[in-house]
């Protein structure tokens, strides 16, 4: 177990988390490698399903990036990245599922320091939770 | 049409609401019946035992329906047999295809439900604490058993490989008519495609804004039927009744929100959803005015996984 490390999957809306973490990277801001980053087009793009189904094959932990409320490319998909948020969470927790695993989070395009601050804090959570009951290395 | 096909119905873990949408086919049953030669229904129908269709030669059945979900042993074991006799197998109904109602069961224990059953409710008394056994022995020389109540509820597909998925609970019966007549004409699907007009209950549903040449609105408030009458002609949805049609099969012709009642699921999934209750979340999530609105409604995962728990990716609470 001590060589564990977690599975993170980052869902990045393209237009601010993503260049959050292009500038993370320019700025040699380290983050964690147990971070594995998604680029799509919206946060409102990322449906229950997704999240759900990358904990079922195997992710310990799902972070879903999106712009500042008001701030979205699309006008208001990050509104409805929230809306959705807040329903699976709750769904997740009627199911058992840890809610510590699945996390929303507003990241601009300026802010690299910030999201390899996000992704520190998000990998020690998922550290201290331990391997998902449904992930690799969990027994179900 | 070709000859007589034989028939073979299985109800496994279902209440036999299905049997009777078979049954409510009516003139269109007599349009079929002669077609149709019924070697095996139990245990509701026809006088004919577990054992008689076990002795029957695989393959020899043109056609089977199982109906209900699996919870015991017996049910696996008679949904086995049917696979082996049968050679195309359709899952009817809810419960054979997603778990369906008795599949909500999966957000407890088999302790727990022990416990409820058997110690806990008001008007239980049995001090002994006795609870079924797989096998008992009576005056020492009489063995009697009784199948194994597993930890959890399935639908049939988690058993054998199923041929049809129909939804439905029960399926209305000119959707049961539509589908045997399709079997019986060989007008089919690949195996595994659900027997389906493809349609969501939106789609046939006459509230629907859409079809009215009306824009659809977000949902200002989150209601409950208890709550009052919903307006006979608006879209419950947007009214803020939790409505599930947009994710739903609509081969029931919008049966309930046509009186009043939100649509609830039982059609399954419409074509290319994999999961039931997670599309429904992100579709009413998606569909609110306001992300506080999402917190008023009531216990998400029996509402939107009414149906569908055991065919969800989660398929159950985790322990």
């Amino acid at each position: 177990m001590s060589d564990w490390k977690p599975n993170i999957i980052v869902f990045a809306c393209n237009w601010c988390t993503y260049q959050g973490a292009d500038l993370a990277g320019s700025l040699r801001y380290k983050y964690p490698s147990s971070i594995n980053i998604v680029r799509v087009p919206c946060s409102g793009s990322i449906e229950a399903e997704y999240i759900v189904e990358a904990l079922h094959k195997g992710a310990d932990g799902v972070l879903v990036g999106g712009c500042h409320p008001g701030d979205c490319h699309y006008k208001e998909g990050n509104h409805k990245a929230l809306r959705r948020f807040n329903l699976l969470h709750r769904l997740l927790v009627d199911m058992g599922v840890e809610p510590e695993r699945v996390r929303l989070e507003w990241i601009s395009g300026s802010e690299g320091k910030r999201f390899a601050q996000v992704m520190n804090e998000f990998d020690a959570t998922i550290r201290k939770l331990g391997p998902s009951p449904n992930g690799r290395n969990g027994n179900a | 049409m070709p000859e007589k096909i034989k028939l073979a119905y299985l109800l496994a873990g279902g209440c036999a609401g299905c049997d009777m949408a078979v049954v409510d086919l009516s003139e269109t049953l007599l349009d079929v019946l002669p077609h149709l030669d019924i070697v095996f229904w139990a245990p509701t129908v026809a006088d004919v035992k577990y054992k008689d269709l076990e002795a029957m030669p695989d393959k020899s059945i043109d056609l089977g329906l199982v109906s209900g979900m699996i919870r015991l042993a017996e049910q696996e074991h008679m949904t086995r047999v049917m696979r082996r006799k049968c050679k195309a197998l359709v899952a009817l109904g809810a419960c054979a295809s997603l778990g369906g109602i008795p599949g909500m069961a999966n957000m407890h224990t088999k302790k727990d439900i022990f416990d409820t059953a058997y110690f806990d409710t008001y008007s239980t008394d049995n001090p002994e604490g006795i609870t079924p056994q797989t096998k008992c022995l009576v005056d020492g020389k009489y063995e009697l058993t009784l199948p194994e109540f597993y930890e959890n509820v399935r639908p049939i597909s988690a058993v054998v490989e199923v041929d049809y998925f129909t939804g439905g609970c029960p399926p209305h019966h000119s959707f049961v008519g539509a589908a045997l007549m399709a079997v019986l004409e060989g007008k089919l699907p690949p195996p595994g495609s659900w027997l389906t007009s493809g349609k969501a209950v939106c789609d046939v549903c006459s509230r629907n804004p859409g079809l009215k040449g009306q824009e659809r609105e977000l949902i200002k408030e989150v209601r409950r039927v208890v709550d009052g009458q919903p307006d006979q002609e608006k879209c419950l949805l947007q009214e803020g009744y939790i409505c599930l049609g947009a994710v739903t099969q609509g081969d029931c012709n919008a049966q309930c929100p046509g009186v009043n009642i939100p649509c609830r699921g039982c059609g399954g999934p419409i074509p290319g959803v994999k999961d039931f209750g997670l599309r429904a979340v992100s579709a009413i999530a998606a569909s609110m005015a306001d992300e506080k609105l999402v917190d008023q409604i009531d216990c998400p995962a029996k509402l939107f996984y009414r149906y569908s728990l055991p065919s969800s990716i989660l398929g159950g609470k985790l322990k």
